[in-house]
């Protein structure tokens, strides 16, 4: 058993990577979807037990192939490492759980054990990057999770997919290349990849310039893969057209763990080694984290369309993370950590009830959604609570970590009333951008149910499929809708043949078909599997908010870790 | 004399600059992989350059004489893993921009910025 767990390091990587290529091979597409699953469902398993021994005192560290530490790659997990995977994996496998209906949407069944392998190296490349101690190895864990996303971000129906997955694919790569650069100077001056070692030995040439420059490409290569304030463009598009369920997976991870390669380079390798890197740091990074705070959550106000509307709210939430770190102290750092987690259950969920509406709606635009809230009282109820969760209302996890985040704030002084006063308005205009959308949702005119006679014939093609009538509903929204149409209508047939689910389809009929009794073939409530999960997240929110120990003790203890040498 | 003595330096930096700017400058989409391609080949040089020594040979153990001078091979190989990942994210630009041509009938972004504004 002791054997078996000092192999979970490496297990971690491995099972996702693995299972890739076997999943493209597997048809039909349920049982690439299944085989998916379980992969995730095994690296989350993984994930739990790594972090269960992180808290029992354990430190794993994993020689890959047996090679000594500074020479071979070493793989090595510890608190802060643990939150991350927790997050990757957890956010994978619920949407995963939850996506297969929202991916049949939008996803022609041939090319779903394709999309499906790229999920998988997405996931190990999102794993591989904070398990490995190895500069040169996260690169390429880097690469291989970023190509992966670029996929699944372009493989929706949605062709403004392609040019955000081009911007992002440019941005991505020239981050990718700096942060390169970045650890071809520290190799030059140092002579070594390995991230302990590295810390060991950067301290003799660390007045040297190539030293500093090094450090200066390496955060902003990782910040723009992060997401940072002015390096954020590539963002809401990407999130906005990307199917469903990859928003879902992308939104919660990516950029956390882009995030936390920044914190580890700075905080683990320079910060102790660099004169006056925390002032070079906080001086940098925290107006950076302040302007996207705000510019972020006030680009949301005005915002139509729901998903653009999350995507720039997380732009403002990475703000926050950042402005926690860069307080430079074990409060603001633990802060930070902390909200990794806290938003990722919190958008996690949000992007979980968006798919829902987007599987009823013709789209999720404002005018999309108005009124929704009678017909899927359910959904509408899950982005409340995770909605209040973002805002950070007492009981939601959202507030814990604002409230670790202020009172590490008002530690500092003078600027940290002012950063109060930032973190307060920002939360008020979550109040706003949040009530705009339950305002719309609730009381909005509900435009499906005022146009009867035409949605009911969107009714009678849900009765030979359901999934083939939600295609067609959200391809509607595209100009390119007539061909979208009439290619989901060639696939329908087949579609229902195929379908190995035939038990979930049923439960979605019968939900139909209750609510049909009720308004005129109005489609109803989302489907089971995709409200189950949606409201698992959402009351994760409330249990985090209501029982916080673990996330706490993994950051406090993952800042403690990383600041270790700071009085 | 001495900046003359970087000029394996100079030529990655003025690489690195050529090809950002390309990516920066150009509209057509074509032209910007292209930029992006150069930038990532100016890395690939710096890390070459930095693995050889005056008068190193081929890091091969050979039966005669103690004490040669190798080239560390190191960088070289990081750099063979690099050149992977830059064919590979070239091909998948190429991709998109195919998808692109496909979707919009331009690889222009200035008119893909125009029709998705329609």
């Amino acid at each position: 058993m002791i054997e078996f767990n000092h192999h979970l390091p490496a297990l971690q990587v491995v099972v996702p990577l693995l299972s890739a290529p076997l999943v493209m091979l597997l048809r039909p597409a349920g049982l690439a979807w299944a085989a998916t699953t379980a992969a995730s469902v095994c690296a989350f398993a993984i994930a739990v037990a790594l972090t269960l021994g992180v808290l029992a005192g354990h430190e794993y560290s994993y020689q890959m192939g047996n090679w000594p530490a500074p020479y071979g790659i070493e793989l090595g997990v510890d608190a802060f490492t643990a939150l991350v995977l927790l997050v990757v994996t957890g956010a994978s496998t619920l949407a995963l759980l939850a996506g297969r209906t929202s991916v049949d949407a939008e996803i022609e069944q041939p090319r779903q054990p394709l999309f499906y392998t790229a999920w998988l190296l997405a996931l190990a490349g999102l794993v591989g990057m904070p398990v490995s101690a190895d500069a040169f190895n996260i690169f390429v864990f880097m690469e291989i999770s970023s190509l992966a996303s670029y996929i699944l971000i372009s493989g929706g129906a949605d062709r403004r997919a392609l040019p955000a997955v081009f911007k992002y694919l440019v941005m991505g790569t020239i981050g990718a290349t700096c942060y390169l650069i970045g650890i071809g100077l520290i190799y030059l001056m140092t002579g070594t990849l390995n991230l302990a070692d590295m810390e060991l030995r950067i301290h003799e040439v660390a007045d040297k310039r190539p030293t500093l420059v090094a450090a200066g490409f390496i955060t902003v290569g990782l910040a723009l893969k992060a997401a940072v304030f002015p390096l954020h463009v590539w963002l809401p598009n990407a999130y906005t057209y990307a199917p469903n369920a990859v928003t879902v997976f992308l939104a919660a991870c990516a950029t956390k763990v882009a995030l936390y390669l920044l914190l580890r380079f700075d905080f683990f390798v320079f910060q102790p080694n660099l004169d006056g890197h925390a002032v070079q740091f906080a001086y940098f990074l925290m107006p950076l984290a302040v302007l996207a705070i705000l510019v972020g959550s006030g680009v949301a106000l005005f915002e139509r369309n729901l998903k653009r509307l999350l995507a720039y709210s997380s732009v403002a939430q990475i703000g926050y993370i950042l402005l926690g770190a860069s307080l430079v102290s074990l409060a603001g750092l633990g802060a930070g950590i902390l909200h990794i987690f806290n938003h990722a259950l919190a958008k996690g969920a949000l992007f979980l009830a968006v798919a829902c509406l987007a599987s009823r709606c013709a789209g999720v635009r404002f005018e999309d959604i108005a009124g929704v809230a009678q017909r899927m009282p359910w959904t509408m109820g899950a982005f409340v609570l995770a909605g209040l969760s973002l805002i950070g209302v007492p009981g939601t996890a959202g507030f814990i970590s604002k409230w670790y985040l202020i009172s590490a704030a008002l530690g500092e002084g003078v600027i940290g009333g002012l950063l109060v006063a930032v973190i307060v308005v920002s939360s008020l205009m979550a109040v706003v951008y949040i009530w705009r959308v339950v305002e719309t949702a609730y009381f909005g005119m509900d435009s499906a149910a005022a146009a009867g006679p035409g949605e009911s014939a969107a009714g009678v093609e849900s009765a030979t499929g359901v999934e083939s009538a939600t295609g067609v509903e959200s391809a509607a929204e595209f100009e390119s809708a007539a061909k979208v149409e009439s290619a989901a209508k060639v696939e329908s047939p087949a579609k229902v043949e195929s379908n190995e689910n035939t038990n979930s389809s049923g439960a979605i009929k019968s939900i139909g078909k209750v609510d049909g009794a009720a308004g005129a073939a109005v489609p109803g409530e989302a489907p089971a599997m995709l409200l189950a999960v949606t409201w698992a997240a959402a009351l994760a929110n409330l249990y985090f908010g209501l029982q916080s120990y673990l996330p706490v003790a993994l950051s406090s203890s993952a800042a403690e870790s990383l600041l270790r040498y700071v009085p | 004399m001495e900046l003359l003595g970087l000029y394996h330096y100079w030529v990655f930096a003025i690489l690195l600059m050529t090809g950002f700017y390309a990516v920066i400058a150009k509209y057509n989409l074509i032209k910007k992989l292209l930029g992006l391609s150069i930038f990532q080949s100016a890395v690939f040089l710096l890390y070459i350059t930095m693995g050889k020594i005056e008068g190193g040979t081929a890091p091969i153990l050979q039966a005669y004489g103690e004490g040669q001078l190798f080239s560390n091979p190191l960088p070289q190989v990081l750099i063979l893993t690099a050149i992977v990942v830059g064919i590979s994210t070239m091909a998948l630009g190429l991709g998109v921009v195919v998808r692109i041509k496909e979707e919009y009938g331009t690889i222009e972004e200035h008119e893909i910025r125009e029709i998705d504004r329609q």
